[in-house]
């Protein structure tokens, strides 16, 4: 699987991920897949809902945000694929703590963001079996 | 009967389905009963000690069960049931990834 991101939503991306730093920015990647291809469209950029004052290692969207994201999408022809979040001052590799909550088949896009510059950007998919994350080829034109 | 909404991440394995017709006098026999239907799901809903997963929310007519009676919950062949995950994580870097690319 690869995920295409388009430069100027990676821009958008990066402008909502550094707005919030140094707490977790996170939101949805809206597009669509064909074949082993995933095409990111548009981002919906989301406030961090979680709830105790941990949002500098935590993010949360609710499920009441998912299904407006869902809705969004498909009125515009698209569908949810994956998810963005950030990783203040720590590489952009998945955590334990991503992988025991994550949803398959989603795209994760992790960035890793530092006070004064970002980091990498990585994406990953959780395994069929649920025990790992598999980097994906992320390309950003 | 009842039917079941899936969410876009979930109906990679319903086919690409997005509403399941489920049988069930409560939630957890509808769920059930779409798991059966579709085994692969089980292990994305539930967790290994049979519980659903903290990101796994069910909505019944528009209404989270959590707040209602939860998997008792009842429901008739008119119900509107819907899976809804909330997304969560955060940093704290451990060593369980699988570094591979995928092809």
């Amino acid at each position: 699987m690869a995920l295409n991101l388009p430069e100027n939503l990676y821009n958008q991306v990066i402008v909502h991920l550094t707005s919030a730093y140094p707490h977790e920015g996170a939101g949805f990647l809206v597009g669509k897949e064909l074949d082993d291809q995933r095409s990111v469209c548009m981002i919906l950029a989301l406030d961090n809902e979680w709830e105790t004052n941990e949002t500098h290692k935590r993010y949360k969207i609710t499920p009441n945000a998912f299904l407006e994201a869902e809705n969004t999408a498909e009125k515009h022809g698209l569908g949810l694929i994956g998810v963005f979040h950030s990783h203040p001052d720590h590489p952009a590799r998945p955590s334990e703590y991503d992988r025991k909550l994550a949803l398959p088949w989603f795209s994760y896009l992790i960035i890793s963001i530092y006070k004064n510059r970002v980091g990498h950007a990585t994406s990953w998919l959780l395994s069929d079996n649920r025990d790992h994350f598999i980097e994906e080829l992320l390309n950003i034109e | 009967m009842a039917n079941i909404r899936i969410p876009t991440p979930l109906r990679t394995f319903t086919n690409g389905d997005t509403d399941i017709t489920v049988k069930g006098n409560t939630v957890g026999e509808a769920l059930l009963d779409l798991t059966s239907q579709y085994v692969e799901l089980k292990q994305h809903l539930y967790n290994e000690d049979g519980k659903l997963r903290a990101f796994v929310n069910i909505f019944l007519d528009g209404d989270d069960v959590r707040h209602l009676n939860g998997e008792n919950t009842a429901i008739n062949a008119e119900s509107s049931l819907r899976i809804v995950p909330s997304v969560a994580g955060g940093l704290i870097y451990s060593h369980t990834v699988n570094m591979s690319k995928m092809q």
